[in-house]
């Protein structure tokens, strides 16, 4: 305990103990916070089931019945209407990590840490689907990159994607805080739903405006632009001149002036 | 500055007050200037510091043996730079921790280079910092202007050449000089002028759906076009634009001209939404879409990018370039940025077999402003 | 001019000095002069050479900032000659047929095409390709940072004022080559910034839409405009920037460098390194790390991916589409400036949203740097030449001046990225957009502000420590049982670099009276320039003289002394 107590004043130590108290405050949290709701009982249907746990986790911010409820602030809405938007968008909000969302926020961030697993949210959708019919999760074959065409698919996506998510699927800013969210490692199946559903800010676009087909070349070019070598070495996050100017004020004139102090300074 | 004089009254002091000053505050510890001068005199050069490679003759041979490493790893970097060039595919790749997989062939070049030429700079520099002298050396600086006499001179060339020339004698050859001097650029001026391109008569305020091509002296006329997805290039039926869709849309035949497509696209480019009819507050906005369905150009009005980005929530439309936004509920008049004027609208309707067709072209010119848009 | 090399006047200042070699020629030096003497038979060129040789370049990092500006744009001139050889500047239609596969089959332009052939099939085509654009990148930034550095330290003080005037002109041109380099590919990136050109043209008032027509040779985009900025790029503007860059270079030769002040160092020697051996050495040397350290960054660092952005078509766009660094102030000037200052009267529209920042800006930063030395040479009215530099700190109103321009450039640079901050930052886009319209009215008055007190506490900090040394952190007790901190001496050397500044005082008016005796009145010009030299100089610090020095030595005390200097600035002339 000396050697502790004759430590006190060395200056991580307030750093330590900050990292200390936040470990112990988030351990605390994590045994007592709200869990999500377990499977319901096994004699019920799928979409009893997800009734019930859509009761459970959604209903507070989509209502009860799946109607959409006002925030009661001017024409805000604490979570939208849910008829029609089909079993698709569940899977994409649910699957992702984006709903239930974890704060009030202009946008829901993908979350890797999913609180489901995927047989509930399987049955929410089906929930979800017997209100209204609405798209419905794609098979395997329908985003299988393999079948499509990339370089229709690069046409396609420069017209109907680029302005948002920009030309690489780095993501891109949108008015007021929200956001075309990143494209890369983002699943097929995942792609190819939030183009049929348009979550959030994003417009839908339906199959007839991009048929199957041309979503599948979409995913196509994306997994081909992700899986291509980088021909010319680092890319800087793909952001266009602005991180390349960024990188030339700091690195380039950074090492450059690095050299000429030292051609300036007088040998040892 | 102190050796040069020459200084000027009113923004040098007198550097008396200094020293009046001082001695004041010394509080007669000093009395008067006595020996000391009014500024500080310049020390001169500080004695020369020998550097290790000046004291040992081991330390100049392990420089000497440094820039000859130098120097050795700039022929090493030619080589693989060389090897690189004939052996490596260009298509091969390889894997960079931090980077990812990237293109081999590239890769080595630049390395190889970088060593070539890395190694004979900092070689030289160092071979010069530790073993070429390094005593200052001092010259001498002299002001910039000739002497008065030779100014002088030179006026006097000058005007003796102008007497020579008679030409304050001869004042017909003095004004013809200057008005052929004055008029002997519009020969070569005038062609580059003149030939650079057409004149833009109506073409800025005309696009494809006047009709067809829109180009400088052409006058289309009128007649109902297809909405056309692009690029697919296929009609749309109103029943497939459903609440919160977008198309990008253009005009039906564009695609297939022959030539000029990217300059009527720059121009046609349209942007389809549906929206709730209960969204939209502006009556005319309805009364030129159709059940809700709404068709307004794409070109921004302030410099003319694409405003691609429709938020299907909000009902906004941004432009990626500067910002500017419109709210399709409001017929897309701006929000926000720098841009002036409210898209313009395509006022469309539907066609015997379900199609989106347009009822009138623009009602003005589409894209940036310009002088005589009015 | 050759005497100068000879006099030795090190002598002056320096005793042991080596003297001046007398040698006769070695056999080597006669062997050389047999093949160079055949040259300087005919052209007499050893005396100007011999010269060259011998001139005597002054020793600073900051001094290596132009050299960074002049090798990049070397560079720059060697890889673009070689990316003449495959690029087609041409906007005639075509169907990529290369090796890279996502876009084989989509139509473009030759200009793309050849340039996703010089990325993908050319051997070492990527390499200078990306070479060629870093080293433009690097170009404009030492530019600027090298202007940075000769505003500050007032090396644009006559006898300099013309070469500012050629480099400022330089930096305007160096953009404008940039611009025309970066629209070249034709990608949609590119081809986007060209449109934007066109729109910013077409708002010229009166002659707009016939200046688009004309450079555009009809319609937007037609196919004459990448022959037309290719022929700019690589033969107009060039050819302009290489004279004006030798006469930059002629000058500095001429008027010799400017050095900081030190010991030994006056307003009327240059003291350095000769250029042979040492000076050559050094700065050769720095070319090749100047073109090492760019290919380094080429090789690993991917810049304008223009396979990524796709042939350029006036329907797509992606999002982030900005113009390089150079140009982002302009383009952020145009995302602040707000739409309701565009008006329409009489059927004519006059588009004072887009100008300004479009048409106006660009022009108006150069021409404001440009005149900045004679506006300053008016209000000091000091017609001496300067050739020892001034430390910053030590030109407090110029310092703060310039950082506040920076500050507004900053600012407007920035607002280029408000998006790109926007995604990376999480913050709203129009939330940066409000902050930076405030930032560029209120920033530079408050880092004006800012930087002037620093200067000014450096500056008397400068004095203290030559008036009291330097605490030594040795606490000393004297048998008396008195405390006292034992302060170490300065060498005259180290103090002379403190104290080598001139004192200033803000002009005074004054009632003239002329050849007769009768009064002159005074002018608002004189008037105007009294406010301007007050507000230069009137809390300026003056160097610490030798009588202080003395009188602080005397008085253990002598906190006085310290402020003195300011306050004896604003009497008499």
């Amino acid at each position: 305990m000396n050697a502790l107590a004759a430590r006190r004043r060395h200056p991580a130590a307030i750093g330590i103990l900050l990292l200390i108290g936040l470990f112990l405050m988030g351990a605390a949290y994590a045994a007592i916070a709200p869990r999500p709701a377990e499977a319901a009982v096994s004699s019920a249907t799928q979409v009893d089931e997800g009734k019930q746990l859509f009761l459970a986790n959604c209903a507070s911010c989509h209502g009860l019945n799946a109607e959409g409820r006002a925030t009661g602030a001017g024409a805000s809405v604490a979570g939208p209407a849910l008829a029609g938007v089909g079993a698709a968008a569940v899977e994409f909000q649910m699957g992702t990590g984006r709903m239930p969302m974890r704060a009030p926020a202009a946008q829901a961030p993908r979350d890797d840490r999913i609180k489901f697993t995927e047989e509930q949210i399987t049955a929410i959708g089906a929930y979800v689907a017997s209100l209204a019919p609405g798209p419905s999760v794609p098979s395997e074959e329908a985003v299988d990159p393999a079948r499509g065409d990339a370089v229709k698919g690069g046409e396609l996506f420069r017209v109907n994607c680029a302005m948002c998510h920009n030309f690489a699927g780095a993501g891109g800013a949108l008015t007021r805080g929200k956001y075309a969210p990143a494209l890369t490692g983002v699943a097929p199946k995942d792609i190819y739903m939030a183009m049929e559903t348009g979550p959030q800010s994003m417009p839908v676009f339906n199959d007839t405006n991009l048929t199957p087909e041309a979503k599948r070349d979409i995913i196509a070019f994306l997994t081909a632009v992700n899986e291509e070598p980088k021909a010319g070495g680092f890319t800087l996050g793909s952001l266009g001149p602005v991180s390349e100017g960024m990188f030339a004020w700091i690195f380039g004139l950074g090492i450059m002036v690095g050299c000429a102090i030292w051609l300036g300074n007088k040998a040892a | 500055m102190n050796e040069q004089d020459t200084t000027r009254a009113g923004d040098v002091l007198p550097a008396e007050e200094f020293g009046a000053e001082a001695v004041r505050l010394d509080q007669g510890h000093v009395v008067g200037h006595g020996g000391i001068p009014e500024v500080f005199q310049n020390p001169g050069l500080p004695p020369h510091a020998p550097r290790t490679t000046d004291l040992s003759e081991a330390a100049a041979k392990r420089a000497e043996k440094q820039v000859a490493a130098l120097f050795a790893l700039s022929i090493v970097g030619t080589i693989v730079f060389v090897l690189a060039y004939f052996l490596v595919d260009i298509r091969a790749t390889t894997y960079v921790p931090g980077i990812g997989v990237m293109a081999l062939q590239h890769l080595l070049l630049g390395i190889g280079m970088a060593a070539a030429l890395l190694g004979i700079g900092f070689g030289a520099v160092h071979w010069a910092k530790t073993l070429m002298p390094d005593e200052e050396v001092v010259e001498m600086r002299h002001p910039m202007r000739s002497s008065d006499a030779d100014r002088a001179a030179v006026v006097q060339t000058l005007t003796d050449g102008g007497e020579a020339a008679q030409i304050n004698r001869r004042p017909l050859i003095k004004y013809t000089l200057g008005g052929a001097l004055g008029l002997f650029a519009v020969p070569v001026v005038l062609p580059v002028l003149g030939g650079l391109g057409p004149m833009p008569q109506k073409s800025l305020s005309l696009t494809f759906w006047n009709g067809g091509p829109s180009g400088p002296g052409e006058e289309p006329t009128f007649t109902p076009m297809r909405l056309m997805r692009d690029p697919e290039n296929t009609p749309i039926k109103a029943s497939d634009v459903t609440i919160g869709s977008v198309f990008h849309v253009l005009p039906e035949g564009l695609l297939d001209l022959e030539h000029g497509v990217l300059e009527e696209k720059a121009k046609a480019a349209v942007l389809l939404m549906r929206l709730d009819p209960k969204d939209i507050k502006v009556q005319k906005e309805i009364d030129w879409g159709h059940q809700g369905i709404v068709a307004y150009s794409k070109i921004c009005t302030h410099v003319g990018c694409p405003v691609g980005l429709y938020e299907q929530g909000t009902h906004h439309l941004l432009c990626p370039c500067h910002q500017s936004t419109f709210d399709v509920t409001q017929d897309c008049k701006v929000i926000f940025g720098p841009a002036k004027r409210a898209l313009p609208q395509l006022k469309i309707t539907v066609d015997d077999e379900g199609y989106l067709v347009s009822a009138q072209p623009f009602r003005e010119a589409v894209g940036p402003s310009f002088w005589e848009r009015g | 001019m050759m005497t100068t090399a000879n006099a030795r006047p090190a002598d002056a200042l320096r005793a042991d000095d080596r003297p001046v070699s007398t040698r006769t020629p070695s056999a080597g030096a006669r062997k050389i002069g047999g093949v160079a003497g055949w040259v300087d038979d005919r052209t007499g060129a050893a005396k100007g050479v011999g010269y060259l040789m011998k001139k005597v370049f002054p020793d600073h990092w900051s001094f290596m900032l132009g050299e960074i500006a002049m090798y990049s744009m070397i560079i720059a001139l060697i890889s673009g000659a070689f990316l003449t050889l495959w690029f087609v500047p041409s906007m005639g239609h075509t169907v990529y047929d290369g090796s890279y596969a996502p876009l084989r089959g989509v139509e473009m332009s030759e200009a793309y095409a050849s340039t996703l052939h010089i990325s993908f099939d050319v051997r070492g085509g990527l390499i200078i390709r990306q070479i060629h654009h870093w080293a433009a990148l690097m170009f404009v930034v030492a530019v600027v940072v090298h202007m940075f550095r000769v505003f500050f330290t007032g090396a644009f003080r006559k006898p300099r004022e013309l070469n500012w005037v050629i480099g400022s002109v330089l930096a305007l041109l160096a953009i404008v080559e940039g611009f025309s380099g970066y629209s070249l590919p034709d990608d949609l990136l590119s081809g986007t910034g060209i449109r934007a050109m066109q729109g910013f043209v077409q708002t010229a008032p009166v002659i707009g839409s016939y200046l688009v027509y004309g450079i555009f040779g009809g319609p937007f985009p037609g196919e004459a405009i990448i022959p037309r900025l290719y022929s700019a790029h690589i033969l107009l503007l060039p050819a302009v920037i290489i004279g004006l860059f030798t006469a930059h270079i002629l000058l500095v030769a001429i008027q010799k460098h400017t050095q900081y002040p030190g010991p030994g160092r006056t307003n009327d020697n240059v003291v350095g390194f000769p250029v042979m051996p040492v000076y050559a050495a050094k700065a050769g040397g720095f070319f090749f790390i100047v073109f090492g350290v760019i290919a380094l960054i080429a090789a690993v660092i991917s810049i304008n991916p223009v396979w990524g952005y796709g042939p350029y078509d006036p329907s797509p766009v992606t999002a982030g589409s900005q113009p390089d660094w150079y140009m982002g102030f302009a383009d952020g000037a145009l995302r602040l400036l707000p739409g309701w200052l565009e008006f329409t009267a009489l059927g004519y529209t006059l588009s004072l949203n887009i100008m300004p920042g479009a048409l106006i800006l660009l022009p108006l930063v150069y021409v404001v740097v440009g005149v900045y030395p004679f506006v300053e040479r008016w209000i000091t009215g000091d017609d001496r030449e300067h050739h020892l530099l001034q430390r910053p700190r030590n030109a407090p109103v110029r310092t703060a001046i310039g950082m506040a321009g920076i500050t507004m450039y900053s600012v407007l640079m920035f607002a280029a990225a408000n998006d790109i901050m926007a995604i990376k930052l999480h913050m709203s886009i129009n939330d940066i957009t409000y902050f930076l319209r405030t930032a560029f009215f209120v920033a530079p008055f408050i880092v004006f502000w800012v930087t002037k007190r620093i200067c000014l506490s450096l500056q008397r900090a400068d004095r203290n420590k030559v008036l009291h040394q330097r605490e030594s952190g040795t606490i000393i007790r004297t048998p008396e049982g008195a405390f006292f901190e034992r302060h170490e001496g300065l060498s005259e050397y180290e103090r002379w670099k403190l104290v080598d500044f001139e004192p200033v005082a803000p002009i005074q008016l004054e009632q003239r009276v002329d050849a007769n005796g009768v009064e002159k009145p005074l002018t608002g010009k004189d008037r105007m320039r009294a406010r301007l030299s007050r507000f230069y100089f009137k809390d300026a610090v003056q160097p610490v003289t030798p009588a202080e020095l003395a009188a602080a030595h005397h008085d253990g005390h002598g906190h006085e002394a310290i402020e003195a200097g300011e306050h004896a600035g604003s009497v008499h002339r």
